[in-house]
Formats: structure tokens, sequence, C-alpha cells
């Protein structure tokens, strides 16, 4: 039930059309750039081809990174769901010394600025000896999403019915069974969505991947290679391919999150770790 | 309810992960922070306050993160200024199409930093397409220079970046504002106005911090938009930072600044919440 008032109602809604306006004119221009025969400026695009993409296709290094990315991303993954999941079900059922400390490490990577996870990273690479490569990079990734893999799964045990748990313990399941076949299945929902969500944020990242880079490198580190030698339109055929992945991984990944049934201050939770609310 | 072994099994290795990938890593940091580097390029371990020192002696530094931290101010003004009116429109005024909006909104959100900011690049810059557009439509006649390589360019592009993550906190505070407080206020005769500074404001206050605790955060240790488009005006304390781990080659110096700069985050942070619970009205 809302009582607009007319005017503040009209402005409003211009307002709100200027700001998508303002979030998605450059992609729109990025795109339609992709097809400028001319380069990537000058106004108003003509000589409309598909040039670029044809170039793009063609060009090894490019895909190389490609897959390193992917396989970074996948990766990262495994490991963060794999120390996520845990954390997330330790802090909503196990009680231990440190454990506010706990969770503000897991989720700090998410708030602080990329170089500084990044560089304190590469401290710890270099202290150790550790070469850098896409190892380390996977590492980073993992380590940075755990936050991400711990809120999502946090936020599904909230929905999580705790009767399932015990009816199942007391039926004579181990803690295992239990964790297999109740506890899971009932979280698939926030699995498979953070999973979405941290393979589509590692395949972007460039913040952290920038420190522990070695001799491989990840799509948007061969991008941000190219931009320091020279841009051509190829750079936006790249970047359009990844636009419209990205948005089909946000769209479906949004989709599993509707079913279910997270509510906006949950997903706000995944960038808003801000302690207790 | 759960044994010791089921707790221990969920505690100890995600403990241990985070132990060794982010706690030590940041202890190693405090500890760079207080070497010094050789002159044949070796980190040597001794250890002494010489960079803390050089940070509060040598002006540049003061000044790089001075107008960091004045980038990231306007960052964040400029987010929230975009961000709340359009988190008060989904909010209040969306209705049906309310779910659609919001998807809207984090679709920017999600795809890649990089290619939002080299799509700036190439709008921006002197044969971009706004400065060609502009000539096209005559009205400038020349290409404006200001608008890359400067704090401009720093400033635009990070709050086209953030915008959506300042809206997500104010949507969701907003979102669990109850219904029936605003109708109450009406019934009570509030003008729209003053139903929205009394009861609707206030209420939002916790996302608000922390959607800007957010963006000036991120904007202030950003160092990529300003690699790209902020140009020898628009260096931010990051950058001066990638350099030392670079080919300024002084990882114990550049401990130390990012030492700093972790604090500085963290106090901000710890603030941002105790205000957030103080406006808290569970």
């Amino acid at each position: 039930m809302n009582h607009p008032a007319h005017h503040g109602s009209h402005w409003l809604t211009a307002h709100a059309l200027a700001v998508f306006a303002f979030l998605y004119l450059p992609i729109v221009i990025l795109i339609l750039y992709s097809f400028n025969g001319q380069g990537v400026g000058g106004f108003p695009p003509r000589d409309l081809t598909l040039n670029w993409y044809r170039i793009l296709f063609n060009d090894g290094p490019i895909w190389d990174s490609v897959v390193n990315s992917l396989l970074v991303a996948a990766a990262a993954m495994v490991i963060a769901l794999l120390f996520g999941i845990p954390a997330a079900l330790a802090l909503d059922r196990a009680n231990f010394p440190g454990k506010a400390l706990f969770r503000r490490l897991v989720l700090l990577p998410l708030i602080l600025p990329g170089i500084i996870t990044g560089l304190s990273l590469l401290m710890l690479f270099r202290v150790t000896e550790v070469k850098l490569s896409l190892v380390t990079i996977i590492l980073g990734h993992g380590t940075a999403l755990i936050s991400v893999a711990t809120t999502e799964v946090f936020a599904g045990l909230q929905k999580l019915n705790r009767a399932q748990e015990e009816a199942s313990l007391d039926l004579g399941a181990t803690y295992w069974q239990t964790f297999w076949r109740i506890t899971v299945p009932n979280l698939k929902l926030s699995i498979i969505g953070a999973a979405l969500l941290i393979f589509t944020l590692s395949l972007d990242e460039i913040a952290v991947s920038f420190f522990l880079i070695g001799r491989d490198n990840t799509l948007p580190l061969e991008i941000w290679g190219r931009l320091r030698r020279g841009i051509t339109p190829e750079i936006n055929a790249i970047s359009t391919i990844i636009f419209m992945f990205s948005l089909i991984a946000i769209v479906f990944w949004y989709r599993l999150r509707t079913r279910a049934e997270v509510t906006p201050e949950l997903v706000a939770e995944l960038v808003e770790p801000a302690g207790n609310r | 309810m759960f044994s010791r072994a089921y707790r221990t099994a969920i505690t100890v290795p995600p403990l241990v992960w985070v132990a060794v990938f982010l706690l030590v890593p940041y202890l190693l940091m405090f500890c760079y922070s207080f070497w010094s580097v050789s002159e044949s390029g070796t980190i040597v371990h001794s250890w002494n306050l010489e960079n803390y020192k050089e940070l509060f002696a040598k002006p540049v530094y003061w000044q790089t993160l001075l107008r960091s931290m004045w980038i990231a101010a306007r960052v964040m003004f400029f987010s929230m200024l975009l961000g709340y009116p359009l988190a008060y429109f989904l909010s209040f005024h969306a209705g049906a199409r309310k779910d659609l909006y919001y998807q809207l909104v984090i679709i920017p959100l999600w795809v890649s930093y990089l290619v939002r900011a080299y799509a700036w690049k190439t709008i921006l810059g002197t044969d971009g397409v706004l400065n060609t557009l502009l000539q096209y439509v005559h009205l400038t006649s020349h290409p404006l220079d200001f608008l890359l390589y400067s704090p401009f360019a720093v400033v635009l592009t990070l709050t086209h970046i953030y915008t959506p993550f300042t809206f997500l906190p104010i949507y969701a505070s907003l979102e669990h504002i109850p219904r029936n407080l605003v109708e109450a206020s009406h019934d009570l005769g509030a003008t729209p106005a003053q139903t929205f500074w009394r009861v609707i404001f206030p209420l939002s206050i916790p996302g608000v911090l922390a959607g800007a605790t957010f963006a000036f955060v991120l904007s202030l240790g950003d160092f990529l938009a300003p690699l790209l488009l902020g140009g020898p005006s628009g260096i931010m304390i990051s950058n001066i930072v990638v350099s030392l781990f670079g080919a300024a080659y002084n990882w114990p110096l550049g401990a130390a600044i990012s030492l700093c700069m972790l604090a500085l985050v963290l106090a901000l942070i710890f603030f941002s919440e105790r205000l957030e619970k103080k406006w808290s009205f569970q």
C-alpha cells in the first residue's frame, strides 16, 4: 500500500530510469562498438563488421587464458565449497574459542580491497618459497571466496528444518548419514547458488590475481596486458562475450535463489557481512 | 544434538585453512612492515621503524592518502545519491515489477570490473565516444581533456561500479520496514515527505551506513581504475603500494602502507558497525 505523492513519484521514476541508463549505457556502447569497423571510439559507429570477432576467435593466447580461467574457477569453487560449507555449519551449530575472530576472518576478504588479500598471500608465498603460478591464484581465489560459500550456506541453514535432522538422528542414523541424506539435500539450492556465484566471480577476478600470477594468465589478466599495449575493438568483442556469460549466470543464479525463497536481506548479507544483524 | 566428533569435523578444517591463508598472511604483512630492503635488492629481516618514519616524513604518502580518501568520499556520496532513490523506488513504487528491476540492478554488479572500467576508458578518451558525440552535435568544438586520465574519470568509473553495491543493503533495509508503520504514519496525517524523513529514512540508516562503508572502503583501496583511467593526477595510495611491490621494489615499505590501509579500513568498518547497531531498531 503506497501513498506516493504524485510529483515525487514522477521524479523518482525519472531518477530510477537515469540510474539504469547510467549503469547500462557504457555496456551497451561497449557491445555496439565491438561491431564498429573504425575502432573503439568515434561517433557515430559505422562500417559494422564481425571482423573483430573473427580476429578474436583466431587469437590463441586469449583462448589459452580462457582455459586457464576455467580451470582456476573450477578449482577455486571446489576449495571454497570444501571449506565454506563446514565453516557455515560450524558458525551455525558449534561453539569454540575464537569463533568471533573466525567469523570475522572468513568474511573479511569480501569487504577488504583485493590488494590487501592479494599482497598478504603474496608475502606468504614468498616466505614459503612457493613459486607463483595458477596454483597460487587458485589458492587466492579459493580463500577469498570461502566467504561467499559460507554466507550463502549459512543463510540456507537458517531456513533448514532442524526437526528433520533431529528425527534422522533419533531414528538411528549416524551424523555422517544425516549429513549426506538430510542436511546436504536441503542445502542443495544454496550450494548450487554459491557454486555458480563463486565460479563467476573467480572468472572475473583481477585484483587478487594481479599479485599471484605466474607465467600463465587468466582471462582478465590477459586482457589487462593487452590494454597496456593498445586498445582494439577485439577487446570489446571479448568483453561482450564475458558480459553475455555473466548475464546468463546471474539470471540463472537469481532464479535458483528465488526458488530457495531467500529474501533480499540475505542477498545483502552476501555483500554486507557486517557483524550481527 | 551434535557429537564432539561432528563438531570437530566441521570446525577444524576451515579453521586451519583460514589460519594458514588469512591469519598468517596478515601477520606476515605485519612483520614485513618492520623489515627493510638492502641496496642489493634483498629483503633484510632487521626489525626497525624506518618504514613508518618514512611514511610520516615524506609528504607524498600523506598527500596521496588524502587524495584517495577524497576520491573515495566522492564515490561514496555519488553512489548514495544514485543508489538510495533507486532503492526507494524499487521498494515502495515498483509494484509487480520489483523483481525484474532488482535483477536489472544486480546484473551490472556481477559483470566484470575490468569490462566496465574498460568501457568507460573507451568512452571518455579524446577520440572516445563521448567526445566525438559532443563534437558531432556541435556542443563542443574540441575534445574535453579532463574526461579521461583525471580524478574525475576515476570517481565516475568507481561510482558506476559501486552504485549497485550501495543499493543492495539500502534496499534490504527498506524492504525490512513494516509497511503498517508507513500506513500508520499516513493515517495519522503525516505528509509523504514527513513520513519519509521521520519513519522511513531513520529505519534505513543501517543499510545506508553499510553501503556507504562498503563504497568508501573499496574505492579507497582500488588500484585498477586509477591505473586505467587516473593518469598522473589520479594516482591513489594503492598504486604506490603496487609499484613498491613491482618496479620500485620495496616490499617492507609497501607492507607498511598496506598495514596502515588495513588498520584504517578495519577502524572504519568497526565504527560503522557500532553506528549501525545504534541505529538498528530491533
